[in-house]
């Protein structure tokens, strides 16, 4: 008969074997960076946790042997051909990392107004050197993030953002990649009382893209963050915003991400603690699945003071054999009185056998709160479909604008509008590459 | 110019139900004709295979419209061909927006039949000039397709379409449902307006009521999915007093 124990200390021996192997292509522990002592301790956390495999609950629906199996590094170089930017209208200072190191020649000034605006690979400036290891710490529990201590041990480079009043534009981080291999980033961001500032995110530094934000919000500060996940170069992301907001502070993250292929496998992990009292934090995203390929969105969100506010909304779309995952958790403490707080998770898949795996989750120790959730997964409806045509729409262009429709609801969330409109003319131009 | 030959349908799903069962009709240009009936006759059947929605199979007969085959053309082809179906039930369609909607259908229109697409201008030009006739806010056009929009509303909605698209055949399935007396006259002020020689309607209704505004030249009554009588606008005078009974036995 099969001994548990033992069972469990060959699973445990298998990941951190995996591990070891995942270390071994990270940069040399004594290359030119800042982050060095931050990531030989992250290296070591990483080494004794183990990478996760299919069996841990927390990736019972999505496999991360893809995201698992060891590459090497990216290298930083020359720059193939030209990059799509979905910012391109949008006012912001752009930041390019290549392969995750910040390359000055390619990158606007970074004077903004409202911000101040370092990189991690100098050396971390003092306000930064705190709050450096200290979300992800936190994220470990009650739920084992191992791939965001991976990516601390890896990023040589990174953002330090600090808010000290209202930013007078976005942060733009573009990554670009030079060659495959894995690109590591890591953001350290403060935004101090009553500051506001916007973060926008696009592109990979390599064909696997590990991200690692940390964000401390103080009272009354707001944090804004875009992510545009779409570039078909991108095969294998693994991301972690961790926020954690004081009084009054506001959190907001919107993600469109599309893939195309088996190759690509994204996870976007979204941990938000809402510590203080009167918090709101936000989080959405547009989901554009063909293909093979999966995409998969897990929030844990902690309400953990009075009349907090949180808000998840997530609207997929997919066809052919593409997959989607929605985890998301929301955790009201017992203190957290007064707490509103919304999910809502909608599928559209066309065709037979694409697959949406959704598991909203409530965990409730307080009494007088306001929690709701829903979940749903169809064709597109077949009456408006049938309306539209009536009327002269032919069927792709019908599909077409059901589709924008159902996407527009989570690109509504994006409270700017000009970068909702940015999100929107990319979604608009996804559905048409994509889905028609 | 709306030829109707021994058309005969069943239900894809359930083969075994022929709702259809020889439907003979010709709207000509210029003519109203209504189509009475108890319910379960098949009228608002015959209004979805008219405009080719799904789940129904056509066994036998034709439609044609002019020189157009509608049984062998797509829902969006038949639109553009000159036919009209407004719904009984207009559907809402969340996060598509009115004018939106409006625009892409007329040009979708315009460029099936070749003819160029309406400018900005035009369009908004046009837009607002009819619905200004039917009542319609500039609040109502901003809003989602029948989204929030009051019964009356909606179907003011679809005669607003019509009279954007304006097509050659106009059929109005049960129009009148869930109108209160004003919006009926509303509704059929519109439709009266867009009468005209090179137009046909077919009004299909329950009820005399709406034929008091729209005064039909042709009354049909159907019956367990065929024609049984034919006459004037007086046939619809004696279905109020006598009720369906006597003219479906007889």
């Amino acid at each position: 008969m099969a001994d548990p124990n033992a069972a469990r200390a060959a699973l445990a021996e298998q990941k951190r074997a995996l591990a070891a192997a995942l270390l071994a292509e990270t940069p040399a522990s004594d290359a030119p960076s800042g982050l060095n002592i931050a990531r030989a301790a992250a290296a070591e956390q990483f080494a004794a946790a183990g990478a996760p495999v299919r069996r841990d609950e927390y990736w019972r629906f999505t496999d991360p042997a893809r995201l698992t199996a060891p590459r090497p590094a990216a290298s930083p170089g020359a720059v193939a051909g030209a990059a799509g930017n979905p910012f391109s209208d949008v006012d912001a200072a752009t930041a390019v990392f290549v392969a995750g190191q910040f390359r000055p020649d390619l990158s606007d000034d970074l004077s903004v107004a409202g911000l101040e605006i370092a990189t991690l690979g100098q050396g971390a400036p003092d306000w930064a050197s705190s709050l450096i290891g200290a979300l992800e710490s936190r994220a470990q529990a009650p739920v084992e993030r191992p791939l965001a201590t991976l990516t601390a041990a890896a990023a040589t480079d990174g953002v330090a953002l600090r808010a000290v009043g209202k930013a007078a534009k976005p942060l733009h981080i573009q990554h670009l990649a030079a060659s495959d291999g894995v690109a590591a980033f890591r953001a350290a961001v403060m935004i101090e009382e009553g500051a506001e500032a916007t973060i926008l995110e696009s592109g990979p530094g390599g064909i696997r893209h590990l991200s690692l934000i940390e964000a401390q919000i103080a009272k009354g500060g707001a944090l804004d963050h875009l992510r545009s996940q779409t570039a078909p170069n991108l095969k294998e992301a693994a991301t972690h915003l961790f926020g954690a907001v004081a009084d009054g502070g506001v959190l907001k993250s919107f993600t469109l991400s599309a893939a195309n292929s088996a190759e690509q496998l994204f996870r976007n992990e979204t941990v938000l603690w809402l510590d203080g009292d009167d918090v709101s934090a936000h989080v959405a995203g547009g989901v554009v699945g063909t293909g093979e390929a999966t995409i998969d969105n897990t929030l844990f969100l902690t309400h953990r003071a009075l009349r907090g506010e949180s808000r998840q909304v997530f609207k997929t779309v997919l066809a052919d054999e593409a997959k989607a995952v929605f985890q998301g958790k929301i955790l009201v403490e017992q203190a957290a009185q007064k707490t509103d707080g919304y999910q809502i998770s909608q599928g559209v898949i066309l065709g037979e056998r694409a697959a949406i795996m959704a598991k909203p989750e409530l965990e409730i120790y307080a009494d007088d709160v306001k929690c709701s959730h829903g979940s749903t997964t169809g064709a597109l409806d077949e009456s408006a479909l049938f309306y539209l045509r009536s009327r002269g729409v032919p069927r792709q262009a019908a599909e077409a604008m059901l589709i924008e429709a159902f996407l527009e609801e989570a690109i509504e969330e994006i409270s700017d509008p000009a970068l909702q409109e940015a999100m929107r003319a990319e979604a608009v131009g996804l559905v048409a590459e994509r889905l028609s | 110019m709306l030829k109707i030959s021994n058309l005969h349908c069943r239900l894809e799903d359930d083969p075994e139900t022929t709702i259809l069962k020889g439907v003979d009709l010709t709207v000509e240009a210029g003519k109203v004709h209504a189509i009475m009936g108890p319910n379960g006759s098949g009228k608002s059947t015959l209004s979805y295979v008219l405009a080719g929605r799904d789940g129904y199979e056509v066994t036998d007969g034709a439609a044609t419209l002019g020189d157009d085959d509608l049984l062998e053309l797509e829902p969006e082809e038949r639109a553009a061909a000159g036919l009209f179906l407004a719904f009984q039930y207009p559907v809402e369609i969340p996060g598509v927006g009115n004018m939106t909607f409006l625009r892409e259908a007329l040009n979708a229109q315009r460029k099936a039949r070749g003819e160029a697409e309406a400018s900005a201008g035009e369009f908004l030009k046009l837009v607002r000039a009819k619905a200004a006739e039917l009542e319609i806010t500039p609040e109502m056009l901003k809003r989602f397709v029948n989204v929030g929009f009051s019964g009356g509303e909606k179907k003011r909605n679809e005669i607003l379409q019509m009279s954007i698209l304006e097509p050659k055949v106009c059929v109005l399935d049960e129009t009148d449902s869930g109108l209160d007396v004003d919006a009926m006259k509303l509704v059929a002020e519109g439709v009266n307006r867009l009468r005209g020689a090179d137009r046909g309607f077919l009004v299909i209704t329950h009820y005399q009521r709406l034929l008091d505004h729209i005064e039909p030249d042709v009354v049909h009554i159907m019956a367990a999915g065929r024609i049984v009588q034919t006459g004037g606008p007086e046939l619809a005078r004696q279905v109020e007093t006598e009720g369906y009974a006597g003219l479906v036995s007889a």
